[in-house]
C-alpha cells in the first residue's frame, strides 16, 4: 500500500507472478446455476461445440446427459474419454479416469458436476480435486456447479430448502475460477420444464426433490445464485480497479480469528467466519484452544474438533490447535501475535444455575479490551459447550482411587476409636481432615470428594454424639462438615490441575527430547539406512507408527524398491500414491485430500534444493497422524529428514567429485607421461634423420633418399601421435579453453603458415568481410581446426585446384568455411565424417587415421559452435563451422591528431 | 659458413636430442657445451660464456623459466627454448621471463640452424646499432621516424608507430602479448590482449602486401608475434 495511491511494487510483482502462474495453468470456466434443470450442461456443451469449431482440441471428461435429447445432440461430434471402472462392493462403478485424461492432454476438457464425490479408490475423494490437477497440467476445464453445492452457502440453502447436500465445493475453488457463466432460468420456466419431464430426477428421492422444486425455494435459490455471481463481479471489478489503480481504495485488512470450541455448533461458526472473511477480503485463522493434552484415545469430541479444523482449512483458514493452561490468554496471545483484530466466538447460552459463569466473549473482552469480539449464534443449543472450556479437566473414573479413599477413611476411623475419650471430638475431625487432604493430594478430585463424604459420614456416625447415629446434636459440627467438604474440593481441584500441568509438561518435554534425539541421530547419519532407523525410532516412540523412506536415485527418480514399512506392520507401500506425493510435493494418503482411504500417510521430503523422496508412515491408530498438530509435527519432522537426506546427497556429490578429481589428475599425468615418452623418441628420430644430410662426407643419393623418407615418416607419426593425444585430452572433456578476443584473420594466417608445405600446390583464396567483429576463441585450438581442414582439403584434392577460405555473419554466429574444388564428399556420409577413424574413402592411399575431423568437431563444440560438411553445388567439399559472436570488448578510439608519434 | 669461437650451450636432459643438436651445430662450426640440468646449465653458462643458449623447458631439476630469470640477471645472450606442443603457457612464461624464441618438438636440424643463425646475426647487428632498416618494399629510419613504401611516406598512428618500432627493434624474436602491451601501452594494459591484436591487424594492413598471409608480422598462435625481416 502506498500513500500516493500508486500500487506497491511488491504487489505489482505478486500480480505479475500470479499472471504468469495463471498463464501456465489451465483456465477454469464454471457454468453456474441456481438448481438442477436450468440448463448448465446444455450451455457448457454449446460453448464446447463453439470451441471445437474454432479448432480447439475438446474432450469430454464427464457429461451427464440424463437422456435428454437436446443435450445429447450437443454431445455428438465431441470426443469422449472412456470412464475407468472401479469395482466396489461387487458392482462396477464408472468413474472419471484422471490418468487417461492427463495422458490424452486435450486443450479443453468438460467436467460436469464439479461437486461430485468420486467412488472410493479414486485418487482424489472429490471431482474438484481432479479438476485442480487437470488445471495444473495446463488443461482448460469447463464445469458446472449448482448454488447449493458451494460450501459456505450449504447452511443457507439447507435452511431455505430443507435439503442438505453432502457434495460440496469449497468456495476458493469457485472463487479461483477464471470465468463464471451464470445459467439463469426464471422459476416458472423451470417448473414448466419439470412438468414436461425435461428435468432429470433420480427415482428414489423423487418425493423429497419434488418438495425441493417449490416456487418459493426456486426464487430463493435463484436470488442466492444471482447474488453470488454479483459478488464475484464486484470482486472482479475491485481487482480490475486495483490493477488499473484508478483511484483504487486500499482498505486495511481486518484479519479474523475464529475460536473453535468442542461443541457441535463450531461448524456453523467456521462457515460464518469464512463468509465474513471473504466479504472483508481478509485472511482468517481458526484456532482451537484447550487446557489439557489430547489423550491418545481420541474421543468423538476431539475428532469433531479435528473435522471442524479441517473444514476451516478447506475454506481457506490457517488452523491450529493450542494447548494452554489458560485458553483465553492463549487465544488473545495468538490474536496479537498474528495481528488479528476480530475474534469470532460461539455465543454461550445463559446458565441460570451458574450465575457466576462468564461467557467466552466476556472473558476475552476482559483479557483484551482492544480486540473486537463477535458472537455467533450456535446451531444447536444442546450441543453447545464453552469454547476451550475446562471440561477436558474431567479425569477418567478411577475405581481403585475410590477404594483407596474408602480404605483410608476406614483406617482413620479405626485409629481414632481408641482416642474417643482421650481427646476432644473436634480434634478427631482434624484427623479426618488430614485424611481427606492426603486423598486429595494423592488420588485427585473424585476420590477426594468421596473421601470427604465418607469422612463426614464416619465422623458423624462414630464420633459425633449421639454416637452410632447420623443425628447431630451440636450445630458446630455442621461447620466442621462444611469445612471438610470445601477443603476436599479445593485441594482436589488444585491437585488435579497440578497433575495435569505436570503431565502436559512431561509430554512436551518428551516431544522435545524425541525431536532433539532424532535431530541428533539425523545429523550423525551418513547412510540412508541410518536416517531410516532414526525415522523409525522417532515415529515408533512418538506416533506408534512404522516408517519407510523412499529416496530418489541418481537421476532424481523415486525408488520404490524399499520393501517393508516398519516391523510388524502389514500395510504395504502404494507406489502410485508415493509417486503422486513426490511429483506434487504434497502429502498424500491417509487423512489427506489425495487418496485418503490409503492405510499409509505419504509425506514428501522437501529439501531446500528439491524433493528428495517420500516418507511413508504407517500408524497403528490412523487418527494419531490426522490431528492437525500431529500433521504439523510430522511435516517438521519430514523436512528435518529431507535436510538430512540432502546433506547426505551433497556429501556423496563431494566424494564423487573428489574421486573424479583424483582420477582426472591421474589421467592427466598419464597423458603427460605418454606424450613425453612418445614424443621424445620421435623428436630424436626427426632430428637425427635430418642431420644425416649434414654429416661428412655427405650421403649419396640413395642414402639421402632414405634419410628424407625416414624424416617424413617420423614427422607423420609425430602428427598422428599428436592427434591421438589431442583427442584423448579433448575427450577427457577437460581441455581448458584459453579464450581471447581476436580477429579471425590472424589464425587463418598462422594456420596457412603452419601448412605451408602441404598447401604449396594449391591456390588459396581468402574472402573475409571487412566488418567481421573480434571473436572470442582459443587461438591454438581454432588454428588447429583450420589447419586440419586445410590439410584435408590439400590431401583429398588434385594439385593445382583452388581452396577458398571465407567467413560471414549469420545471426548470432559467425560462420567460417573452407571449400575445395576436389571430388567432393561421398554421398550420405557427411555426418559420419566427424566420427573417429572415419575417412572420406574407405581404403585410400592417402594416409591419416581420420582423427582430424573428430578433433575439429570436439574443438568447435567446446567453443559452443557447430561444424558440418556438405558438397558444393559446383562440386567439391565444403566444411563450415560456426562460432558464437558474443559481445566483443570496445577499444578506445585513438586520437588521430598525431602521426608516426609526432604532431602532424 | 664458419664462425669460430662462437659457443652455444645446449641444456637438455634427453641425451639423444642433445646428440643430434650437437651434431647439427658442430657441422656449422659452432662450439657446443652440454648440460643436462638447470644446475649444470647455469654453471656451464657462467664458466664458458657462450654466445647463445638452447634450453629445454622440461628439465628434471628446476623450471626452465627460473634458469632464464637467473641467466638474464647477468647476461643478455639469446635464448631459444625447446618445448612440447600444447604447452603454450610454458612457452609464454619462458618468453616473458626473457627467452627470445622457441622451437616446438619435433623440429628439424635446418629449422634449428636457421633460428640460431638469425639470433646470432641479430646480436651482431645490435652491437652495430643501425637505425636504418629495409625489408620487403619498405624503408624505415627509426631515428627520423620515417617509413616509406617504394619512396611513398607511410602514415601510422602513434600507437601503430610505437608497436612497429618495438617490433623492428626486436627482429626474429617471439614477443608475447604481455610484452607488447607492457612496452607499447604501458604496464596498466597488460590484460587487454585484444588491443595488441586489433592494432597488429591495422599495422599488417599498412605494411604487408597481403595482410591475410603476412610475411613479416607473423602470428604465433597462443603465444604472441614474431617480426621477421625476410624469410628465415
Amino acid at each position: 500500500m502506498t500513500i500516493d495511491g500508486r500500487p506497491d511494487p511488491d504487489q505489482l510483482l505478486a500480480r505479475v507472478q500470479a499472471a504468469e502462474a495463471r498463464a501456465a495453468r489451465g483456465r477454469l470456466k464454471v457454468f453456474f446455476g441456481a438448481s438442477a434443470g436450468v440448463g448448465k450442461t446444455y450451455a457448457m456443451l454449446g460453448a464446447a461445440q463453439r470451441q471445437k469449431e474454432l479448432g480447439i482440441d475438446v474432450v469430454i471428461g464427464v457429461v451427464e446427459t440424463h437422456g435428454r435429447k437436446e443435450t445429447e445432440a450437443l454431445v455428438a461430434g465431441l470426443e469422449r474419454l472412456p470412464p475407468r471402472e472401479i469395482p466396489h462392493r461387487g458392482q462396477l462403478l464408472k468413474e472419471f479416469d484422471l490418468d487417461a485424461a492427463l495422458e490424452r492432454h486435450p486443450a479443453l476438457m468438460l467436467m460436469d458436476e464439479l461437486a461430485h464425490t468420486n467412488a472410493p479408490g479414486s485418487r482424489h475423494p472429490k471431482r474438484w480435486q481432479d479438476v485442480h490437477e487437470l488445471l495444473d497440467a495446463g488443461i482448460d476445464v469447463y464445469t458446472t456447479v449448482n448454488v447449493q453445492h458451494l460450501e459456505t452457502l450449504n447452511d443457507v440453502v439447507s435452511g431455505i430448502a430443507g435439503i442438505r447436500v453432502w457434495e460440496t465445493v469449497p468456495d476458493h475453488v469457485f472463487d479461483a475460477a477464471d470465468e463464471v457463466v451464470l445459467v439463469d432460468l426464471p422459476p416458472d420456466d423451470l417448473l414448466q420444464r419439470l412438468k414436461e419431464g425435461k428435468v432429470y430426477l433420480p427415482q428414489q428421492a423423487e418425493r423429497a426433490i419434488r418438495n425441493f422444486f417449490r416456487k418459493g425455494n426456486l426464487i430463493a435459490l435463484r436470488e442466492l445464485a444471482l447474488r453470488r455471481t454479483a459478488d464475484r463481479v464486484d470482486h472482479e471489478m475491485l481487482a480490475y480497479r486495483r490493477e488499473t489503480s484508478a483511484g483504487a481504495v486500499w482498505q486495511t485488512r481486518d484479519a479474523l480469528l475464529v475460536c473453535i470450541g468442542p461443541g457441535g455448533g463450531a461448524e456453523r461458526l467456521v462457515r460464518t467466519g469464512a463468509r465474513m472473511a471473504s466479504r472483508l477480503e481478509a485472511p482468517w485463522h481458526a484456532i482451537h484452544a484447550e487446557t489439557a493434552a489430547p489423550g491418545p484415545q481420541a474421543d468423538s469430541g476431539h475428532l469433531r474438533i479435528f473435522r471442524t479444523l479441517e473444514l476451516a482449512e478447506s475454506l481457506g483458514a490457517r488452523t491450529l490447535s493450542l494447548t494452554a493452561e489458560d485458553p483465553v490468554a492463549a487465544l488473545v496471545g495468538y490474536a496479537r501475535e498474528h495481528n488479528l483484530s476480530r475474534l469470532l466466538v460461539g455465543r454461550d447460552h445463559p446458565r441460570p444455575w451458574r450465575p457466576w459463569y462468564r461467557s467466552m466473549a466476556d472473558r476475552i473482552g476482559h483479557a483484551a479490551p482492544d480486540l473486537d469480539v463477535i458472537q455467533v449464534a450456535r446451531e444447536d443449543a444442546r450441543e453447545a459447550a464453552t469454547p476451550g472450556s475446562v471440561n477436558v479437566l474431567r479425569a477418567p473414573f478411577d475405581g481403585i482411587g475410590y477404594l483407596k479413599a474408602a480404605a483410608i477413611c476406614a483406617g482413620v476411623t479405626l485409629l481414632a476409636t481408641p482416642l474417643v475419650n482421650v481427646v476432644e471430638v473436634t480434634n478427631i475431625a482434624m484427623l479426618f481432615l488430614l485424611a481427606v487432604l492426603m486423598v486429595a493430594i494423592r488420588l485427585g478430585r473424585g476420590p477426594a470428594l468421596a473421601a470427604a463424604f465418607m469422612a463426614v459420614a464416619a465422623f458423624d456416625f462414630f464420633f459425633v454424639p449421639p454416637r452410632f447415629t447420623f443425628a447431630v446434636s451440636d450445630a458446630k459440627f455442621v461447620m466442621t462438615f462444611v469445612v471438610m467438604f470445601i477443603v476436599a474440593v479445593i485441594v482436589g481441584q488444585l491437585t488435579a490441575r497440578y497433575k495435569q500441568n505436570a503431565e502436559v509438561a512431561a509430554r512436551r518435554e518428551g516431544q522435545a527430547r524425541a525431536l532433539y534425539e532424532m535431530a541428533r541421530d539425523l545429523s550423525a547419519a551418513l547412510l540412508p539406512l541410518q536416517v531410516e532407523e532414526a525415522c523409525s525410532r522417532f515415529l515408533q516412540a512418538e506416533f506408534d507408527a512404522g516408517a519407510a523412506l523412499l529416496l530418489t536415485d541418481a537421476d532424481d527418480r523415486l525408488q520404490l524398491a524399499t520393501p517393508k514399512v516398519g516391523a510388524g506392520r502389514t500395510a504395504s507401500i502404494d507406489a502410485g500414491v508415493a509417486r503422486w506425493a513426490f511429483d506434487h510435493g504434497e502429502a498424500a494418503g491417509l487423512g489427506t485430500d489425495t487418496l485418503p482411504g490409503s492405510a499409509l500417510l505419504y509425506l514428501p521430503l522437501k529439501a531446500p534444493m528439491r524433493t528428495r523422496g517420500v516418507l511413508a508412515i504407517a500408524p497403528r491408530d490412523p487418527l494419531r497422524v490426522q490431528e492437525p498438530e500431529a500433521r504439523r509435527q510430522l511435516e517438521t519432522f519430514a523436512s528435518l529428514v529431507a535436510i538430512a537426506v540432502e546433506r547426505m546427497h551433497y556429501v556423496e556429490v563431494a566424494q564423487n567429485t573428489l574421486v573424479q578429481m583424483e582420477s582426472e589428475g591421474l589421467r592427466n599425468s598419464l597423458l603427460a607421461a605418454i606424450s613425453h615418452d612418445l614424443r621424445t623418441p620421435l623428436a630424436v628420430l626427426v632430428g637425427l634423420a635430418e642431420s644425416m644430410a649434414l654429416t661428412q662426407p655427405p650421403p649419396t643419393g640413395a642414402q639421402a633418399r632414405i634419410a628424407t623418407t625416414l624424416q617424413e615418416e617420423a614427422r607423420r607419426m609425430s602428427a598422428q601421435v599428436n592427434n591421438l593425444l589431442d583427442m584423448a585430452r579433448l575427450q577427457a572433456g577437460k581441455v581448458k579453453l584459453n579464450r581471447q578476443w581476436q580477429p579471425l584473420e590472424e589464425v587463418i594466417g598462422s594456420a596457412l603458415q603452419a601448412n605451408q608445405n602441404a598447401l604449396a600446390d594449391h591456390a588459396i583464396e581468402i574472402d573475409l568481410p571487412e566488418d567481421l567483429p573480434l571473436l572470442e576463441f582459443d587461438a591454438v585450438l581454432i588454428e588447429r581446426v583450420l589447419a586440419n581442414l586445410l590439410e584435408n582439403a590439400a590431401k583429398y584434392t588434385p594439385r593445382g585446384t583452388r581452396i577458398d577460405i571465407g567467413a560471414a555473419l549469420n545471426g548470432g554466429d559467425v560462420e567460417v568455411w573452407v571449400e575445395d574444388n576436389g571430388p567432393g564428399l561421398p554421398k550420405g556420409r557427411e555426418e559420419t565424417l566427424f566420427q573417429k577413424f572415419e575417412r572420406g574413402t574407405r581404403e585410400g592411399t592417402t594416409s591419416g587415421v581420420g582423427l582430424g575431423l573428430a578433433i575439429c568437431q570436439a574443438i568447435v563444440n567446446a567453443h559452443g559452435g557447430k561444424i558440418r560438411a556438405e558438397n558444393r553445388a559446383t562440386g567439391g567439399a565444403r566444411f563450415v563451422f560456426s562460432l558464437p559472436r558474443g559481445t566483443p570488448p570496445t577499444i578506445g578510439a585513438e586520437d588521430p591528431g598525431e602521426e608516426n608519434g609526432e604532431p602532424a | 659458413m664458419s664462425e669460430p669461437h662462437v659457443g652455444i650451450i645446449v641444456i637438455e636432459d634427453e641425451a639423444n636430442i642433445r646428440r643430434f643438436i650437437k651434431l647439427a651445430l658442430e657441422t656449422e662450426g659452432f662450439q657446443v657445451f652440454e648440460a643436462d640440468s638447470v644446475q649444470r646449465g647455469l654453471i656451464e653458462a657462467a664458466t664458458r660464456r657462450p654466445d647463445l643458449a638452447i634450453l629445454d623447458l622440461g628439465l628434471p631439476d628446476r623450471d626452465g623459466s627460473e634458469f632464464i630469470k637467473d641467466l638474464r640477471s647477468w647476461s643478455d645472450l639469446p635464448i631459444i627454448v625447446l618445448s612440447a606442443r600444447t604447452a603454450e603457457t610454458d612457452k609464454v612464461a619462458a618468453l616473458d621471463a626473457g627467452a627470445d624464441d622457441y622451437l616446438t618438438k619435433p623440429f628439424g636440424a635446418a629449422e634449428l640452424l636457421a633460428r640460431v643463425r638469425a639470433h646470432l646475426r641479430r646480436r651482431h647487428r645490435g652491437e652495430g646499432g643501425s637505425s636504418l632498416v629495409e625489408f620487403g618494399r619498405l624503408k624505415v629510419d627509426l631515428s627520423r621516424r620515417s617509413i616509406e613504401r617504394e619512396g611513398v611516406p607511410l602514415h601510422l598512428t602513434p600507437i601503430e608507430y610505437r608497436l612497429f618500432a618495438y617490433l623492428i627493434s626486436n627482429p626474429d624474436c617471439v614477443l608475447t602479448h604481455r610484452q607488447l602491451l607492457k612496452n607499447v601501452w604501458g604496464p596498466s594494459h597488460v590484460e587487454d590482449t585484444h588491443y595488441v591484436r586489433v592494432y597488429m591487424g591495422q599495422l599488417r594492413k599498412k605494411i604487408e602486401d597481403d595482410p591475410s598471409r603476412p610475411r613479416h608480422i607473423l602470428n604465433e598462435a597462443g603465444v604472441g608475434y614474431r617480426f621477421v625481416l625476410g624469410a628465415l
